[in-house]
């Protein structure tokens, strides 16, 4: 029994939360419908788990689905760069389920929050779907599952605010157009090599020198991708999706969405096309590079002046967004795996910051601004506290996760020779305090009026476990910086 | 039998303990009070074991917590870490003390969260000085910004949290923009963030370069508040006196020149400096600092603003010893640390003083008061005699090794700095109780002020006498700073 699971874990991870959502749909009860969600969501962590230590043995699981062999077949493929966002998905999206109980019914009519749920898990099931499959063709279908589901769950948020309608619409068109140019680019790849199986493709694509059709379907994946991925300036549908969307929901999208596509992102870049390094290095140097200094700054800037907090963050997320490309821009291994350990980094204070902001709401009952924040710091203690220690991992000093992001994206941007970079990552960084300080300082120095009796317990959990995990990552990050490395080793360790 | 490494954690835990205690202690008004002094008598006990074992060369090393491979947080015993944390301990003792009398004087509000952060900002600095590696300094710089940030808008209103915000974004992002990335370029270099007695940079990085992340150390410790990053000081100064004497004129500042002194001797080397020259600007720019701050201080009237102006000065010489890189100037640097630290506390102490006793900020209104507060104004005297550095002060015996160290480097321009900049401190500083005793009254003021004021500002006076006659532990281990170069 236990062996046939763990044989077929690769596929499970995703086809649990898969089939519980539409058995989830048939449940009208509020309670239950969210019990059995966050059952679905705790096994498919647990699952993930149970993988991690499968792939801690074998370090590269091939997965063919219904038997059919690759390169014919659908392939899913675990490694140890892969399990990098399993994890992320699957663990944040249990915490963000656990935090949803109270939120959820609050912002979204009663009878359809069992639709919602059902959604929800969808789109958890797409986003592992994108991570795990090894098939070009099939990562586009989990790339619509997942932003089809995502698009319908913003649009929920127009019970309370009809602008998420518009949001939810941007988000849909943006996102289909993003889907569309790297089916596109699917279908050139396709036509030049005649296959869709990712590990024969970039075997095929070793043979073949200067095919202008390869090169255009890689621009095409690329840029699809990077609409996804919300790379600056194609990262235009995120701010509103991010902000209209219900509490719950934002959390959700803000911890995860971005990040399996980056994740992609990579996959591409280092590991499909690893054979056209003049290609991917002219990527690097001339598109990721500049855009991501772009995506750092302007990012930062657009929070700074922000005044809905949502957003805020949104644009905040814009500019992590920025480091992570960065990253993967820089092209050592030092640098991917920096990118991984700040991909999993920003995941968990996202996160964080996310929980804190839309508790707030919950409390406050109206949109969260700067001057709606005033003197909460000293009724909501807990939430504050995690909001402050977050913020600080955010702006990455010591002791927290953010910091090792910060550490290791610097080290490596120093010793490839780009101390400037290095230079420009810690002024995007320490403008990033003006606007976490702008917050802090409205929340603990005014006086507001008293509004809040007292926190929530069923509210707070997840956002002391989050905060939790800010902290432990930043005193022990051997995990995450290990696992990170040995992605990186995985992706490029042959080549460069 | 408690070894060394149980004295470490000795040390920096007390301040920690104190800072946790405090909140479960509010209600009881005796407890509270006591938790400070007790701290700082522990601590203090525990840092001169420290510094006995540091006196017999002992070497000792102690690793907290391992992050990921090659970053950890540990501490270690260094001489001038000995001495820093001797001083910022020992000094606890008394800042403790006064700001009980301070506080209740004033009847400030938030008493329990100004003792709870006043103790942290105690700890990160006691931890400063022990820091075995670059991380860990780091760490415990930013700490103790951020837990000076509640002290310094302490008042909460529109100048404190304009003040506040000034301090934050000054010592913050010169720390995270210049600082951090300098410190991971040592790491990048050498490959590792551990510091060594004799520097860890030569042969690793290339003289061309030195200048260059000297100047990031240089403009990242913003503590050490070298112009032109050295606003934040004077801002920091509208927080409660307690605040601007143990940590505006010690344990803050200090820890930023003891940064300094610590990059200057342990990762470039003074004999990296020396061959490579990287550090003749920073003479220019220190010296440029001390001059130019001494100038500004005669034209501030309000006191505090006048004794800020004249610590920049006072640390500027420090950075100066450390710059001009013979072992003698080193020398002379690190004796600074403590002989500015007891006279400077001491002027504080006076000037808070004065605000609860009078509630006079301003120079000009001291006009005559000498007599209705004697023992005040006698220790302000006796502390600024030992800024400005005449014999019996204990300040006497830094300037002289300054002085012996500017004439060994061949920089004569440097003891002519030292001269104007003496002749200065004596000018801005002296007017104080020049216009107590002898110019005329001009209106009646009843200054009366609390004893658990007055005691502690004479026995930091005291000190400053008492230290001048036993200062050979301390001379021994700053010979052993400068006999390892």
């Amino acid at each position: 029994m236990i062996d046939i699971l763990i044989k077929n874990l690769p596929i499970i991870v995703v086809l649990c939360p898969l089939m519980m959502s539409l058995l989830v749909v048939l449940i009208p009860n509020i309670f239950f419908s969210w019990a059995l969600t966050t059952l679905s969501t705790f096994l498919t962590f647990l699952f993930s788990i149970l993988l991690y230590q499968e792939i801690q043995i074998h370090s590269h699981i091939s997965y063919a689905l219904g038997k059919w062999m690759p390169p014919i077949g659908i392939e899913y493929i675990i490694d140890k760069v892969a399990i990098i966002p399993i994890i992320i998905i699957s663990g944040i999206s249990f915490l963000a389920t656990i935090f949803a109980y109270k939120i959820m019914p609050e912002e979204i009519e009663k009878k359809s929050i069992s639709k919602v749920y059902s959604l929800w898990l969808l789109a958890i099931a797409g986003l592992l779907g994108l991570v795990t499959t090894g098939d070009a063709f099939n990562l586009f279908v989990f790339l619509e599952i997942s932003s089809l589901a995502s698009v319908a769950l913003v649009a929920m948020g127009a019970h309370k605010d009809k602008q998420a309608l518009v949001a939810a619409y941007n988000y849909l068109i943006i996102g289909a157009v993003g889907a569309t140019l790297y089916v596109i680019g699917v279908g050139l790849l396709y036509g030049v090599t005649g296959t869709l199986n990712m590990a024969d493709l970039t075997n095929r694509i070793a043979d073949i020198n200067n095919n202008r059709a390869l090169i255009a379907g890689f621009g095409f994946m690329i840029i699809g991708i990077m609409v996804k991925a919300a790379v600056f300036p194609l990262h235009i549908w995120l701010p509103r999706a991010y902000a209209y969307a219900p509490s719950a929901v934002s959390v959700l999208l803000a911890a995860t969405a971005t990040k399996a596509s980056l994740y992609i992102l990579a996959r591409i870049l280092f590991s499909i096309f690893e054979n056209s390094e003049d290609l991917v290095n002219n990527t690097l140097l001339f598109v990721i590079l500049p855009l991501s200094l772009l995506a750092m700054f302007a990012g930062t800037i657009m929070a700074i002046y922000e005044k809905d907090i949502k957003r805020l963050l949104a644009h905040s997320s814009v500019a992590q967004i920025g480091y992570i490309t960065l990253a993967f821009a820089i092209g050592t291994k030092a640098s991917i795996a920096a990118g991984f350990i700040h991909m999993f980094n920003h995941a968990i204070i996202k996160g964080g910051l996310f929980i804190a902001i839309t508790s707030i709401a919950f409390y406050i009952n109206k949109r969260v601004t700067v001057n709606n924040l005033s003197g909460l710091g000293r009724e909501m203690p807990i939430t504050f506290f995690c909001f402050v220690l977050c913020s600080l991992s955010l702006a990455g000093l010591p002791l927290t996760a953010g910091f090792i992001s910060k550490l290791y994206l610097i080290k490596a941007s120093i010793s490839s020779d780009g101390i400037w970079l290095a230079v420009l990552i810690l002024i995007s960084s320490a403008l990033s305090v003006v606007y976490l300080w702008k917050i802090i300082e409205v929340m603990w120095m005014r006086e507001g009026k008293k509004i809040v009796k007292k926190e929530n317990p069923t509210i707070y959990i997840s956002l002391i476990i989050i905060t939790f995990l800010n902290i432990y990552f930043g005193l022990d990050a051997s995990l995450v910086v290990n696992g990170s490395f040995e992605a990186a080793d995985k992706l490029i360790g042959d080549i460069k | 039998m408690i070894t060394i490494e149980n004295f470490i954690l000795i040390t920096i835990l007390s301040p920690l303990v104190v800072c946790v205690l405090t909140p479960f202690t509010s209600k009881n008004t005796i407890l509270i009070d006591f938790l400070g002094p007790i701290g700082g008598i522990i601590s203090s006990w525990g840092a001169l074991n420290i510094m006995n074992s540091a006196l017999n060369n002992q070497n000792t090393t102690l690793e907290i917590v391992k992050i990921a491979e090659g970053v950890s947080i540990g501490f270690e015993v260094t001489p001038l870490g000995a001495i820093f944390g001797l001083v910022a301990s020992f000094l606890w003792i008394f800042a403790a003390i006064y700001s009980i009398g301070y506080m209740r004087g004033n009847k400030e509000k938030n008493q329990t969260r100004f003792y709870a952060f006043y103790a942290m900002a105690v700890h990160a600095a006691i931890c400063i000085a022990y820091a075995s590696d670059l991380l860990t300094l780091f760490i415990f710089y930013e700490i103790l910004t951020f837990s000076t940030y509640p002290l310094v808008t302490h008042n909460q209103n529109e100048t404190a949290q304009k003040a506040g915000r000034l301090y934050m974004s000054i010592l913050v992002g010169s720390s995270v923009i210049l600082l951090l990335p300098a410190i991971i370029w040592v790491w990048v270099a050498t490959g590792s963030l551990e510091m060594s007695q004799n520097g860890v940079l030569e042969g690793k990085l290339d003289a061309a370069y030195a200048p260059l992340l000297l100047a990031m150390f240089v403009f990242g410790i913003g503590k050490a508040a070298l112009m032109p990053i050295h606003k934040w000081l004077p801002a920091a100064m509208v927080a409660p006196t307690p605040v601007s004497a143990l940590l505006h004129a010690v344990a803050v500042v200090k820890a930023g020149v003891f940064t300094m002194l610590i990059v200057l001797t342990n990762v470039f080397g003074i004999d990296f400096l020396a061959k490579t020259g990287a550090s003749e600007w920073l003479i220019w720019l220190a010296s440029f600092t001390l001059l130019a701050t001494s100038i500004i201080a005669i034209y501030k009237d309000d006191l505090k603003a006048r004794l800020a102006y004249s610590t920049i000065s006072q640390l500027s010489y420090i950075t100066l010893g450390g710059a001009l890189a013979t072992s003698m100037a080193t020398q002379g640097a690190a004796l600074h640390i403590i002989t500015h630290a007891a006279g400077k506390i001491t002027l504080f102490f006076v000037a808070g003083a004065l605000y609860v006793g009078a509630k006079i900020t301003k120079i000009s209104d001291l006009n005559g008061h000498g007599i209705s507060a004697p023992l005040i104004f006698l220790a302000f005297f006796v502390g600024s005699l030992s800024i400005i550095g005449v014999p019996p002060m204990v300040g006497s015996w830094s300037k002289f090794f300054l002085m012996l160290g500017a004439a060994d480097s061949g920089y004569v321009v440097v003891i002519g700095v030292f001269c104007i900049s003496t002749i200065l401190n004596a000018f801005y500083l002296m007017e104080i109780p020049a216009r107590a005793f002898f110019f005329k009254k001009e209106r009646e003021i009843n200054i009366k002020i609390p004893k658990l004021i007055l005691i502690p500002t004479l026995i930091t006076s005291f000190l400053t006498i008492l230290l001048f006659f036993f200062i050979e532990p301390f001379q021994n281990l700053t010979s052993m700073i400068a006999s390892k170069i």
